[in-house]
């Protein structure tokens, strides 16, 4: 790992100062970000530590929205009983993010922020239509996930909090890769009583939506519509572990056990 | 005396420092005046070093010095000595290609030692090793070894010109070919016995210390076979007298073979710390034990079995290509060989087989002993074929393999081994039980029915354990023997120290061996204590590999405590004033036959050490005895595992639903250790057929470098296995014990891979039998 300078701020203004003087990242958690700096793939000049910064967690509900605080460690949001009673798809979501350790430590805006394509949060936030406080505004779901690790986020900018509308019903299923656990292909489908949204991450460069599936689920909700809906593999990611036929196949396989579950 | 501990479940001595934090590993030594290395490791699988500058790294805070493969080669220090000579079909030696400590010339691989830079920190020695500037004219490289042999290959060593390091061959080869032209039916499989990169849960680490006021070194180095390194080190790359040499290995965390090794990273820091005279440590990062700590496996295999019409076996013709990576690690050139070839008769009576091994150079990490060492691969080799033909012949797969059964002992196989002792008919009727076969057929319908494929496969393999006798060792090529030393010190109040060769990185072998000897002097076992690892504390010791710590490390102590017992006696009949002969001896009393005169263990002890009435004419005081004992014989562990699985049509994941090995081993002395042993093995077996893939891309970079994309399987991976054993014990050993450390990684890819292409219904299927590559298996069918 490189020398940098550590800086712990005790209110979000002063962290988004800080953000932007030189080669500053902010640390959210960190599962991602130390693991880069140990391999000195990443070599930040400045750590601006957003750990103290007490009003950034916590979880809030009010029966129609679910709203989680950017440092909101994983490991609370699985077990947290409000979350488990208004969105339970979310709670599973979150508890089958990494192991323990980093369930512990890692957070929402980290996750956000990063936008590792196969990172679970983003199908969550996509499949709700979940909306991101930062603090310099609010970015819908369909806008903030921009490419592969890319977002909306202007430099400066740290989320504060999502918010999840509570759907009708939802569910998520993921396709784990063997060694990292990371998603191969992970499904989240909601049907929000408004119309059905189906994102899926692991998949491509960047969390999707599946338009077809949406439609077909809309019109009828049920393992069915979806089960012989073939994806096209142009554009899916290919690698050691799954090459874009597979990806595409699994694509249809988690959406239709989502739904199996999303039923039950 | 209190019960028996032979064969008692005693929780491990060692596990109370293990658990609460207290073991005392490499990285935990602390020298005064520690400086720490990193080396600079080659980014390209084949490369001409054109120039390396070390003035920018030189400079840079903290930096004590940068070496290269020119400073080593200037002190005259040698490279990796070889400790294995094989002799190929035409009798000429091996290619043996020189293995620098760092780079000379060229790096042959990704991962190969460069450089080394030492600082202050560990820090600065990173920040400094990313100044040193290489300059690479990169070639084109090998990695694949079916490719290494073609014609217009990249050639990596000029002593090696095609590659080859030789071609080497075993049994009858006119025989095998008369029996496949008159047989029933042949079965033919070819498939890759896939890498594995081996992952001890420590990763390798060194610290070398010089002293100037003794002129003489002392290496901590996590390592399996202190004496090895040691003689290796001392004798055939630094040029020092042994006695200059201590080296220690601490508790080590796990080695699986890769720690068996003399590496250049050993030697570097042991050769530096005289130059910089201070100490000089250095400890891998999990990415640098990927691409070089030695890997394991990796053959291409052709394999055919010649059958009659009944099933039984005619004959065997194996081919195999053995990637030995791009230099010859310590003992790999007798992992395809000794380790593999030597088995393929298996535990059957096949009357031929003849067998060729190719070992070739490529730019990989090299690849010597993990776990199984060559066994695993035979196993699969044999037992892959075996369930095939069975499938073929539309036999019983436990039927095919009971009309082949070896019956008779000893038997003399066609490729060399002669095998003591066993009872396979028993040890597979143990498992079909354990493993209700019988109610296979229901549990496949079920699982039919929830749209899963169930599959179940048989492997029945054995072993050559208890390395080795040294004599058949030599004439086979090894440049050292096999034998093991133990001493036992008595101490004056009666309590034991035992110091043994055999070095324990997870066996458990501070509890195992202190029964051995707890038990056969009457003592609590708390009254003995195991010390190995150091070479200026223990006498001398071969190390730890081959499942040969109690076979071989355990017979050493038991002459050892024979000498003591005989000893004894002679104080106890000077003490009862009885004729020597008179005395009896059971677990820690002397007795005089025929009487209630007697004398306990620790009495005889004290004598010896306060010998105010004691036969000073006939006899020294003080109670303390070694003893070295070499093998007459390999051991011959053998076992049948049966195993099930369900695969996920939809997803291709294929879940290992029951698992259950019935082991040979001979005599027990801790049934929990042993099933640990087992546990681990098959867990390990399991990765290599499910999970653990290393794969090097056609420019030779390794995709597989990290454990986001290589799989050692977890607990969530593997179901709970049902153990249990059958006792054969081993006819030329005093313990009556085999070995046990290997078997599971021996036995399980084969039975796995033979129950997930049952439940497929093809042929064949390679490992690592991922999701995806289960899939495509099925998708093919499907077409098909």
């Amino acid at each position: 790992m490189h020398a940098f300078n550590y800086h712990r701020p005790s209110n979000v203004n002063d962290a988004a100062a800080q953000a932007v003087k030189g080669e500053a990242k902010v640390l959210a958690g960190g599962q991602s970000l130390v693991q880069a700096m140990k391999l000195r793939l990443a070599a930040p000049s400045d750590i601006i530590d957003l750990g103290m910064i007490k009003d950034l967690a916590g979880i809030k509900t009010d029966g129609k929205t679910v709203t989680i605080g950017a440092m909101t460690r994983h490991a609370e949001v699985a077990r947290s009983a409000d979350v488990k009673k208004a969105i339970p798809a979310l709670a599973a979501l979150v508890g089958m993010i990494g192991d323990r350790q980093v369930r512990n430590m890692g957070t929402i805006g980290g996750s956000l922020a990063n936008n590792d394509p196969a990172a679970d949060y983003p199908a969550a936030v996509l499949g709700l239509g979940a909306t991101i406080t930062t603090t310099k505004g609010t970015h819908t779901a369909d806008k903030f996930f921009k490419g592969l690790f890319e977002t909306a986020l202007k430099p400066g900018e740290i989320i504060t909090s999502v918010s999840f509308p509570v759907p009708k019903r939802a569910a998520y299923m993921k396709f784990k890769n063997q060694a990292s656990r990371f998603a191969i292909v992970g499904v989240f489908v909601a049907d929000t009583g408004a119309g059905v949204r189906v994102a899926v991450t692991g998949a491509a460069p960047c969390v999707l939506r599946l338009a077809e599936m949406e439609k077909a689920l809309t019109a009828k909700f049920a393992p069915e519509s979806v089960a012989n809906l073939k994806v096209k593999p142009d554009g899916l990611n290919s690698d050691l572990h799954a090459s874009a036929e597979y990806r595409a196949h699994l694509i249809t396989v988690m959406a239709r056990r989502a739904v199996e579950a999303a039923m039950k | 005396m209190g019960a028996p501990l032979i064969g008692a479940r005693i929780q491990r001595k060692e596990d109370y420092r293990f658990l609460t934090g207290a073991g005392q590993y490499t990285d935990d030594v602390t020298l005064q005046g520690q400086t720490h290395a990193v080396f600079v490791r080659s980014p390209h699988a084949h490369a001409k070093i054109k120039s390396i500058k070390k003035d920018k790294a030189l400079k840079a805070p903290g930096v004590l010095a940068v070496f290269t493969g020119e400073d080593l080669a200037a002190a005259k220090v040698g490279g990796l000595p070889c400790g294995w000579l094989i002799t190929d079909v035409n009798g000429q030696p091996m290619k043996e290609p020189p293995h620098p400590c760092l780079a000379q010339g060229k790096a042959r691989y990704v991962g190969d030692h460069v450089a080394v830079v030492i600082a202050e920190t560990l820090d600065g020695a990173h920040d400094a090793a990313e100044l040193v500037e290489v300059d690479y004219e990169v070639l084109p490289a090998v990695a694949d070894a079916a490719m290494a042999r073609a014609k217009g290959a990249p050639v990596l060593h000029d002593a090696a010109p095609d590659n080859t390091c030789y071609v080497w061959a075993l049994g009858d080869k006119a025989a095998v070919d008369a029996a496949f032209a008159k047989a029933a039916h042949v079965t033919k499989l070819e498939f890759i016995n896939n890498r594995l990169i081996p992952n001890a849960i420590e990763p390798r680490a060194a610290i070398g210390l010089y002293s100037r006021a003794e002129d003489a070194y002392t290496l901590y180095v996590s390592n399996q076979n202190p004496h090895v390194e040691r003689l290796l080190m001392a004798a055939f790359v630094l040029g020092l007298p042994e006695h200059k040499l201590r080296v220690v290995a601490p508790d080590v965390g796990g080695g699986f073979g890769s720690k068996i090794y003399l590496y250049a990273e050993d030697v570097v820091v042991t050769w530096a710390s005289k130059q910089l005279n201070r100490p000089v440590k250095w400890t891998a990062e999990r990415s640098e034990s990927f691409v070089s700590d030695a890997h394991g496996r990796d053959h291409h295999t052709i394999a055919e079995l010649a059958l009659d019409k009944d099933g039984k076996f005619l004959a065997m013709r194996v081919k195999t290509t053995a990637n030995m990576g791009a230099y010859l690690s310590t003992f790999a050139p007798a992992i395809p060989t000794i380790l593999y070839a030597t088995l393929l008769a298996g535990q059957y009576t096949t009357p031929a087989i003849h067998v060729e091994v190719t070992a070739v150079f490529t730019n990989t990490a090299p690849v010597d002993a993990y776990r199984g060492a060559g066994r695993p691969e035979a196993t699969y080799v044999v037992e892959r074929l075996v369930e095939t033909a069975a499938r073929e012949l539309k036999l019983d797969p436990a039927e095919i393999r009971r009309r082949n059964f070896i019956k008779q002992f000893p038997y003399q196989t066609p490729v060399a081994l002669l095998y003591d002792i066993g009872d396979y008919e028993a040890t597979m009727a143990a498992a079909i039980k354990l493993a209700d076969v019988a109610g296979f057929p229901q549990r496949r319908k079920e699982a039919e029915a929830r749209g899963k494929l169930r599959g179940l496969g048989y492997a029945a393999y054995i072993e050559a354990c208890g390395i080795a006798p040294s004599a058949v060792a030599g004439a086979l090529g090894a440049r050292a023997g096999l034998f093991e030393a133990g001493e036992i010190r008595v101490h004056p109040t009666g309590s034991v120290t035992v110091f043994t060769g055999s070095h324990s990185h997870g066996q458990g072998h501070e509890t195992t061996f202190a029964q051995v000897v707890a038990d056969r002097f009457g003592l609590p076992i708390e009254s003995v204590d195991i010390v190995h690892g150091d070479t200026s504390k223990v006498l001398f010791g071969m190390g730890t590999y081959g499942s040969r710590s109690l076979a071989v490390g355990g017979t050493a102590i038991v002459k050892a405590m024979d000498k003591i017992i005989a000893k004894g006696k002679k104080i106890a009949a000077h003490l009862l004033e009885a004729a020597e002969g008179d005395i009896e001896y059971d677990r820690g009393v002397f007795k005089v036959a025929g009487t209630d005169k007697q004398k306990m263990f620790g009495e005889v002890a004290f004598a010896a050490y306060v010998p105010h009435n004691y036969p000073h004419d006939k006899l020294e005081p003080g109670l303390n005895e070694n003893a070295f004992y070499d093998p007459s014989n390999f051991t011959f562990p053998a076992g049948t595992y049966v195993c099930e699985v369900e695969i996920d049509r939809d997803t291709g994941t294929t879940k290992v639903v029951n698992f259950t090995a019935v082991d040979d081993f001979g005599k027990i002395v801790n049934p929990m250790i042993v099933e640990g042993q087992v546990h681990g093995g098959i867990t390990q077996g399991i990765g290599q057929a499910l999970t653990e893939g290393c794969r090097y891309d056609a420019t030779g970079q390794l995709t597989t470098g990290s454990f986001m994309d290589y799989c050692i399987p977890r607990a969530d991976d593997v179901p709970s296995y049902k153990v249990d054993t059958r006792e054969t014990p081993c006819t030329h050993n005093p313990l009556g014990v085999k070995g046990c450390g290997e078997a599971g990684a021996i036995g399980a890819p084969a039975a796995l891979m033979n129950a997930i292409t049952d439940a497929l219904g093809i042929k064949d299927l390679p490992m690592p039998a991922t999701p995806q590559t289960v899939w495509k298996a099925l998708q093919n069918k499907k077409a098909a």
